[in-house]
């Protein structure tokens, strides 16, 4: 097989797993925004919010160490114990339940009826909001993420050999595919498949999909708004919590994470706001699509070209559906 | 009632003598943001050391310091908001510590009479003190960084360099690619091979870069990255099982929090420097006995002997020597702006000096002078140790290509002077 090829092969497939990692992200997004009509602008700091949370809870860290430091003048730090990570799991999605409960009750409960952008601009204040308070309650260090599921089960990083060693056999040039990737492609697989069959076959979720057709049909049939908003943000907090592991698993967790969200954008401007078997196949379009991209035009071009062009791919496709691929189309009759 | 006035009159007098008569100091911080990791333990050196001289010496020369911090986040605009907002309390050096706001702030601090320092960052050119009379950039510039790399691996390689793959990973802004000319330069004069493989901001992604440089396969990664860009490089780097003693970052890419997140894999992975690392200095003591242990430490004092907690606090004690300086030179204590700059332009800084100051071998020797704002371009490496989660400094400071450097210092400065009809001084 021609050298070249083999390399494209190889970015085509490291294409695929950025993309799920992008669509990881962009899920939160069309969560809430089919549920609630809210495009979202805080699911990246969600992810940052519930990636700290989980640290902090593993590593026996003092919630408001310095704010409590400064006021009552101690120098508490650590609690002293480690927390299992699957208890520190539960611990943070309950976290992120009650961060759905606040956010329902105390933002949009009062904002109802109002027009999308006021919504929006609400959950910009909300993003403001959660980064100094997640920076308040757990420093702004740059902290390692370590997920172990038991002792000897944990995140894995690095070349898988398995796949470098069959591709070289097979092509003489052995591909590179991160352990993390694949782990990634999987969670999000069942992370998909779970959260359709929730919306399909359980009372919550067929409720969630009643009011995200109708509010008003939904409301006089007996469902409660407000307990399905929360449900729908505790969702996204969830999703937010996987996409937060993956992506601090690889950088740290700090608050960089809180910008994966731009790199949901074209994802969802091409997969539609409002579909989630669209949030996939749009962060795999645009994941495979940039870093092809990148690969055969980049050198021409001075490289970098992944960020413009994911959002350029993003625009063609609008041009050709303005709903995005899987997104619904509104006509309105007059 | 008239008795009463005046009382108020003098006690407001009494209050507002002292704060006239304090050697200002703004600290143009980030503690917040993307880049706060790294804002935070230069802030917190840059105050402490302050905080030392005022609590064990009664500050420079008799008269008490006062720093006054402003947060950028690293933001180009809240840069220039903040040096607006504090230039009128008799500010005497402003660190903007961003390459952005050091080159919003060049023009406006020359018409305001106000030195400012750009320790290892910023207009490289501006080492040229016969055009920039009142920026400095001691003792090093990213060019020097650059051909520090380049002397570095000509010592590894047994002075050729002939055919050897360099590939550059940069930030893919005006400060990642300050080291690409001088590295050009270089190249046609070692004969190695550069690729250059720009990182757009935040840098969280880098999968493209590393599988170019896995497929490459170049001898040297050389790193000019900040933020998270750093710490994903490292960790990609390890991915594909790059030899982390052959990945060398600029000193913007080689502090803990760089490293920390790729835990042991992240272990020989190098990184330029100007100043000492470690805790390994007398001065320390006295930092945790006059500010720590008193409880007026900048932050929790758990950034102490960290590598960019070193480098607030160097930034700061250069500050402070050239206060010292200008006392000095112009017999007065209580020293302003102007006389600050000629301070920092008669520096010098020995070995004695800085043993003096607790801080044997933290730096280099070196003296500024009116042409030369950029002191001498000494340049280390050190190396990371991630069993024991610490840096060593591996190498001298050593000479750097001045020859290549200077000529385009030249070029640079002289095109800025004749863009802005600028006169050269120092005649």
């Amino acid at each position: 097989m021609p050298e070249q090829l083999a390399f494209a092969m190889e970015v085509f497939l490291n294409g695929l797993m950025a993309g799920v990692l992008y669509a990881l992200v962009a899920l939160g997004f069309v969560l809430i925004y089919k549920a609630s009509g809210i495009f979202n602008f805080a699911q990246g700091v969600m992810a940052l919010f519930a990636a700290m949370t989980l640290v902090g809870i593993q590593n026996g860290q003092v919630p408001f160490a310095h704010l409590i430091n400064a006021i009552f003048g101690t120098h508490v730090h650590t609690f002293g114990w480690n927390v299992p990570s699957v208890f520190a799991l539960i611990f943070t999605v309950i976290v992120m339940i009650l961060l759905a409960w606040a956010v329902q009750r105390f933002v949009f409960r009062h904002l109802v009826g109002q027009e999308p952008i006021i919504l929006f601009m609400a959950t910009i204040g909300l993003a403001y909001f959660l980064e100094g308070f997640a920076d308040l309650m757990w420093n702004s260090e740059i902290k390692k993420l370590d997920f172990c599921m038991t002792a000897n089960t944990c995140l894995p990083q690095g070349i898988n050999l398995a796949i470098d060693e069959f591709t070289f056999n097979a092509f003489g040039y052995g591909f590179f595919i991160d352990n993390l990737d694949i782990t990634a492609t999987i969670v999000a697989g069942i992370l998909v498949a779970a959260l359709i069959a929730f919306s399909q076959y359980t009372k919550q979720g067929r409720a969630m999909r009643a009011v995200a057709d109708d509010h008003q049909a939904a409301l006089s049939v007996g469902i409660s708004l407000n307990f399905i908003w929360v449900l729908v943000w505790s969702l996204a907090g969830f999703v937010a919590l996987v996409a937060g592991i993956m992506w601090g698993a690889k950088s740290g967790v700090q608050f960089s994470l809180s910008l994966i969200a731009l790199k949901a954008l074209p994802v969802l401007m091409l997969g539609g706001f409002t579909s989630i078997p669209g949030a996939i196949v749009g962060g795999l379009i645009i994941g495979v699509g940039e870093k092809l991209f990148e690969f055969w035009v980049g050198p021409l071009v001075g490289g970098a070209t992944e960020n413009w062009f994911a959002y350029v791919l993003a625009l063609l496709f609008l041009v050709f559906r303005p709903q995005g691929l899987f997104g619904e189309k509104i006509i309105e009759r007059v | 009632m008239k008795m009463k006035l005046a009382t108020m009159a003098v006690t407001a007098v009494m209050a507002a003598a002292p704060a006239m008569a304090d050697l200002v100091f703004p600290s143009l911080s980030y503690r917040t943001g993307p880049y706060a990791a790294g804002g935070i333990p230069f802030a917190d050196g840059y105050a402490d050391y302050f905080t030392l001289l005022n609590e064990r010496d009664g500050g420079i020369g008799g008269v008490p310091t006062r720093l006054l911090e402003c947060e950028t986040g690293y933001n180009t605009e809240k840069g220039v908001e903040c040096y607006e907002s504090t230039k009128g309390e008799g500010a005497l050096v402003y660190q903007p510590l961003s390459t952005g706001i050091t080159y919003q702030l060049i023009p406006k601090t020359t018409a305001d009479g106000i030195p400012m320092h750009t320790m290892g960052y910023g207009r490289t050119s501006a080492a040229n003190g016969k055009v920039f009379s009142h920026t400095f950039n001691y003792p090093g510039t990213y060019w020097n960084g650059a051909s520090g790399a380049v002397n570095y691996l000509l010592a590894e390689n047994g002075g050729d360099l002939n055919g050897h793959k360099i590939a550059l990973v940069y930030h893919n802004s005006a400060y990642g690619k300050e080291p690409i000319r001088t590295l050009e330069e270089l190249q046609k004069k070692h004969g190695f091979e550069l690729s250059l493989l720009p990182v757009d901001h935040p840098g969280q992604e880098q999968k493209s870069q590393w599988l170019q440089i896995r497929r490459e396969k170049p001898d040297t990664v050389l790193m000019w990255g900040w933020g998270v860009m750093n710490q994903v490089a490292i960790q990609e780097a390890a991915n594909i099982r790059f030899p982390m003693e052959n990945f060398i970052g600029i000193w913007w890419s080689g502090a803990e929090h760089d490293v920390l997140s790729a835990g042991d894999k992240a272990n020989g992975y190098k990184a330029l420097t100007f100043h000492n690392v470690g805790r390994d200095f007398p001065i320390f003591a006295d930092i945790q006995k006059y500010v720590v242990d008193t409880g007026k430490a900048a932050g929790a004092g758990d950034q102490i002997g960290n590598v960019l907690y070193n480098r607030g606090m160097y930034a700061a004690m250069l500050a402070a020597e050239a206060a010292k300086t200008a006392q000095e030179i112009h017999g007065t204590a209580d020293i302003t702006a102007a006389q600050m700059r000629d301070g920092m332009e008669a520096l010098e800084i020995t070995e004695e000096k800085m043993a003096g100051l607790g801080m044997p071998n933290f730096g280099p020797s070196f003296s500024v002078s009116c042409e030369n704002h950029g002191g001498p371009g000494l340049v280390g490496v050190t190396q990371w140790d991630a069993a024991n989660q610490t840096w060593s400094l591996i190498s001298e400071f050593a000479e750097t290509d001045m020859e290549v450097i200077g000529a385009l210092i030249a070029e640079d400065s002289g095109s800025y002077a004749s863009e802005n009809n600028i006169a050269e001084r120092c005649n």
